[in-house]
């Protein structure tokens, strides 16, 4: 796996706006199982929307990733940063991208996830464990694709499918793969 | 606020779920929790649900499902239980091997006897293959390797396969 050197060097200061606190929504609101909106990168509403997302990740306990629906818009930007996780592998540090997919796949892998949005439950999914993933960074616009692995992968996974109205209520292993949580960060 | 336990048993057949769901929807109740499985083909529902309805009129509700005698249903208004605290370790316990009586009682026994708590528990026998999948928690400050070490020697001598391996969540 190569990192994307232009994904790792970017950080939010990049988008020149200071990141505002937005509440977490949490199911069953309509807007997380809603697909997102694509947006122009270059708005100045998605760069807010980028800054706000980072700043609400930073602040919440545990949190690797956020996507916009989990704090009320329905439209396709997330961020993540799984840099201090001890799953991690590579990764490219703290990023976000809008309009993003996963183009390609490949060693599906099981584990159990949780969700800010989803307090209460935690699911067995079964997702590629290494991807590629293309999307725009939020401010310039740039098409950029980056190749992840291991927890990182997860993490976009989990947030793309969070832009596409996808929870992984909606991808749990079997009818027997969901748990009510015992433990809470 | 009334909760009832609900329990379903007997001949499997499709439709004993729509059948009984709609009968409960019918007398205003909710659904909460529930499991329905098949035990070695048999249809096994269980499900605490919540409304005002008395236990006498659920059960007279339900009684068509149980006139041909291929089903068996009990009803039985139960408290409300306030979640267990959560401040030890999640696990799963796995066992497979050769059949026999007694494997699910001498390895949830180890679990017993250190405080935890079991809550969650699946048994299949396929063929001569028997497996448990449990999950379990630990409550803090169990000697987890302890716990691994006496689960091994019990299924050594039960001549089965027993791990342990931590429940973690990935946090997304």
């Amino acid at each position: 796996m190569s990192v994307n050197p232009r994904v790792l060097a970017w950080t939010e200061t990049d988008l020149g706006v200071a990141g505002t606190l937005r509440e977490v929504v949490r199911a069953p609101a309509a807007v997380l199982s809603t697909v997102g909106a694509a947006v122009d990168p270059t708005s100045p509403d998605v760069v807010r929307l980028a800054a706000d997302l980072v700043a609400t990740m930073r602040v919440s306990p545990g949190c690797v990733g956020l996507a916009a629906p989990q704090v009320g818009v329905g439209a396709k930007v997330f961020c993540v940063d799984v840099s201090e996780h001890p799953k991690t592998r590579d990764h490219h540090g703290t990023f976000v991208l809008c309009n993003a997919e996963v183009v390609s796949g490949s060693r599906n892998e099981k584990a159990r996830e949780g969700c800010m949005s989803v307090p209460d439950l935690t699911g067995d999914v079964r997702r590629p464990s290494r991807i590629v993933v293309r999307g725009q960074l939020p401010g310039s616009g740039e098409e950029v694709e980056l190749e992840a692995e291991a927890f990182e992968a997860r993490a976009l996974q989990h947030e793309i499918d969070h832009c596409d109205g996808l929870l992984f209520l909606d991808r749990t292993a079997g009818a027997h793969a969901v748990y009510a949580r015992r433990t809470y960060l | 606020m009334t909760l009832h336990a609900i329990t379903v048993l007997g001949h499997d057949r499709p439709g004993i779920i729509a059948e009984t769901t709609g009968r409960l929807a019918g007398l205003g109740l909710n659904l909460e929790d529930s499991t329905m499985t098949l035990l070695r083909g048999h249809f096994a529902m269980m499900l605490v649900c919540e409304g005002a309805t008395p236990d006498a009129e659920i059960e007279a509700a339900l009684a068509p499902l149980t006139a041909d005698g291929s089903l068996t249903v009990t009803v039985r208004e139960v408290p409300v239980e306030a979640p267990a605290p959560a401040d030890g370790t999640s696990w799963i316990l796995s066992v497979h091997g050769g059949d026999r009586p007694g494997i699910v009682s001498a390895v949830v026994a180890v679990i017993a006897g250190v405080g935890g708590n079991i809550t969650d528990l699946t048994t299949r026998l396929a063929g001569d293959l028997y497996l448990l999948v449990a999950e379990v928690d630990l409550p803090a400050g169990v000697d987890v390797s302890a716990v691994e070490r006496a689960l091994t020697a019990v299924a050594a001598d039960l001549g089965v396969g027993v791990t342990l391996r931590a429940a973690e969540t990935d946090e997304l």
